[in-house]
């Protein structure tokens, strides 16, 4: 929406940004950014948020006033009363600020306490993922993508991995599927006990921080003992996964099955008929299914809202259709019944994890295609051939037929995709993302416009957005 | 440091750095997904309150110490400059994980191939990201620098 005004402004202000810099000012940039004093005009320039800016109403264009308020879709919630002038206030959150979760920035029009319009800006975690991912092979892929939403690494690694999959061709074992689905599960558990740390948090119950993360803690011991690391996994890969499950994994998921659904029940103990969490949850921050389709809202949002769509029943992947779970509905889609789909999810992902754990198939955990699995560690020892093919398999990586492939799998925030487009090499050609949390960004205007500013946290904090996810 | 200065400002010294490793604030500078490393080591399982540090202000007008948990983003150095220099003197920063700390695996045109870059780092913390273990260590080895003079640059 890069309207008339903003050009004119940039251009007045910089007179030729296209110039590259001197030596001498890219060391007085030097020195300056560590010392700290000012900062020359194309540094100012080139960081100038621009277009970025909210602008009063006289000055923006009718089509940003319509988006930064709401009104794309017909919306029967919108402010209608004339503000006087010098009441508006255009004020600026984040993207240094506690509760945005991460760096997102807002810029909200206030009338008083009440927000008239809303501007998320966002890239600044912008970190170049889908660019570095052409940088690397197909193998190294899940090391970039699982660094993506930070809290549901598991479910980036294998949205790519089946993408990359798809384009190879190649089948899956049925224990890597099991341990896939295991360890995606857990991780939406684990995923979900944040939110509910963070929402309880930010709406003032800190105890909720210190909740939350007591659970989480043996989500994440379990995960260290399985692929080395606490997050960013980097252990679902194309092809299966990169290491067999420890030695004792029954008992850990035995325990976290068990103690889990206790916390739980700690938490609906402090929050669900708390009446200070009630009035600041319900009726707070609504969306309805019409609005969620037109904004691109998947996961918990839109179930908030009664639609039953859920990638792992509808589009099921990794062998996923064998377990039994339910998909929790709730029907009013504000902040109140996100926290209660999401605390059933909770269960029902604990529900799957209990029967994969009965029903663990024996078998390899990665594909026996030789050329997309490197050679076992005894072979190598043996055969001149195996230690070149290893050898190749982790320098110039496998190579993957020309093609495309959108891939989309269920993350805890909705909607995750993954579109790959191969052109025969051992790197992707391109790598695109569809994440759940840009399109929970794009719809806070619709779900903040017309509610208190202290409303304003309970939404941001009831998407659960992860602002990796946004910028990547 | 206490070579040639005479007994009182020596002594004043000690006692001002003995306060103020006692409890070095933090400002919330949470980036990626260090900062969920960096929440889980103030929550109670690892509980940085031993260390007078569970305090983690939203103002860093009341911080002394800045985590950069997370990797800086082109667009966010000059976000992260104003909120270092907003902190009052003295002050210490902690470059959480790789990517803070060098820029990490993502070399390329949109992150600061380190912090340091900006802002003046005192302990770096290596990891992707640090467990809550690497960044107490990180911490401790701050507070042993502030106690002995060492990390104070006034």
């Amino acid at each position: 929406m890069a309207d008339d005004v903003t050009i004119e402004d940039s251009s007045e202000e910089v007179e030729n940004p296209t110039v590259p810099p001197s030596e001498t000012e890219r060391r007085q940039l030097h020195d300056l950014w560590t010392s700290g004093t000012e900062e020359p005009a194309w540094v100012v320039a080139s960081t100038a948020e621009g277009a970025q800016l909210m602008l009063p109403r006289d000055e923006a264009t009718a089509g940003d006033v319509a988006e930064e308020s709401g009104t794309l879709v017909t919306d029967d919630r919108l402010y209608k009363d004339e503000a006087v002038e010098e009441e508006i206030t255009i004020l600026n959150m984040g993207p240094q600020h506690p509760s945005t979760h991460g760096v997102l920035r807002l810029q909200l029009e206030l009338d008083g306490e009440v927000i008239r319009r809303v501007k998320p800006v966002i890239g600044y975690l912008h970190t170049g993922m889908e660019k570095t991912g052409e940088t690397l092979t197909f193998l190294q892929g899940p090391t970039n993508v699982t660094r993506m939403d930070y809290l549901a690494p598991f479910h980036n690694e294998l949205c790519f991995s089946l993408a990359t999959e798809a384009l190879l061709g190649v089948d899956v074992p049925p224990r890597a599927q099991a341990i896939r689905v295991l360890m995606t599960e857990l991780n939406r558990v684990s995923s979900h006990l944040t939110w509910v740390a963070t929402q309880g948090m930010d709406l003032g119950a800190v105890s909720m921080m210190i909740y939350g993360i007591r659970e989480r803690e043996l989500l994440l011991a379990f995960f260290e003992k399985t692929t080395g690391l606490r997050m960013n996994h980097n252990y679902v890969r194309p092809g299966g996964v990169a290491a067999d499950l420890p030695d004792g994994w029954q008992d850990d998921v035995a325990e976290i099955v068990r103690a889990i659904p206790d916390g739980l029940d700690d938490y609906h103990d402090l929050l669900t008929e708390n009446p200070i969490f009630l009035g600041r949850t319900k009726g707070v921050g609504v969306i309805t299914s019409e609005e969620c389709f037109a904004y691109g809202i998947t996961g918990p949002p839109l179930r908030a809202t009664g639609i039953n769509w859920d990638l792992r029943k509808a589009q099921p992947y990794s062998g996923i259709e064998q377990y039994e779970f339910d998909v929790p509905l709730a029907e009013n889609g504000d902040v109140y019944d996100r926290y209660l789909v999401r605390m059933e999810e909770i269960r029902q992902s604990l529900r799957i994890a209990a029967q994969v754990l009965e029903s663990m198939p024996d078998g390899d955990y990665r594909t026996g295609d030789l050329k997309v699995t490197p050679p076992p560690r005894k072979r190598i020892n043996e055969s001149m051939e195996a230690l070149i093919h290893h050898f190749k398999i982790f320098t110039e990586g496998f190579k993957v037929p020309a093609g495309e492939h959108y891939q989309a799998i269920e993350g805890p925030r909705g909607e995750l995709g993954h579109y790959l487009v191969s052109v025969g090499e051992a790197k992707p050609w391109r790598l695109h993302c569809r994440t759940p949390s840009f399109a929970a960004i794009q719809s806070l205007p619709i779900m903040m416009g017309d509610q208190l500013i202290a409303d304003a946290i309970a939404v941001i904090a009831s998407v659960d957005p992860v602002l990796g996810d946004v910028d990547r | 440091m206490a070579d040639r200065s005479g007994f009182l400002t020596t002594s004043i010294n000690s006692i001002a750095n003995w306060a103020r490793y006692q409890s070095s604030w933090g400002a919330t500078f949470g980036l990626a997904c260090c900062a969920i490393e960096m929440m889980h080591t103030g929550a109670a399982h690892n509980d940085l309150a031993r260390f007078g540090m569970e305090v983690f202000r939203a103002s860093p007008r009341q911080a002394d110490l800045m985590i950069v948990a997370g990797r800086v983003s082109q667009k966010m150095a000059p976000v992260l400059r104003q909120v270092y220099d907003q902190m009052p003197e003295p002050k210490w920063v902690i470059s959480m994980g790789a990517c803070a700390s060098s820029g990490g695996m993502f070399n390329n045109y949109a992150l600061v191939q380190g912090v340091d870059q900006v802002v003046p780092v005192d302990v770096y913390v290596p990891g992707c990201p640090p467990g809550p273990q690497s960044l107490m260590h990180a911490i401790l080895t701050l507070h042993e620098g502030i106690k002995s003079g060492e990390f104070v640059r006034v």
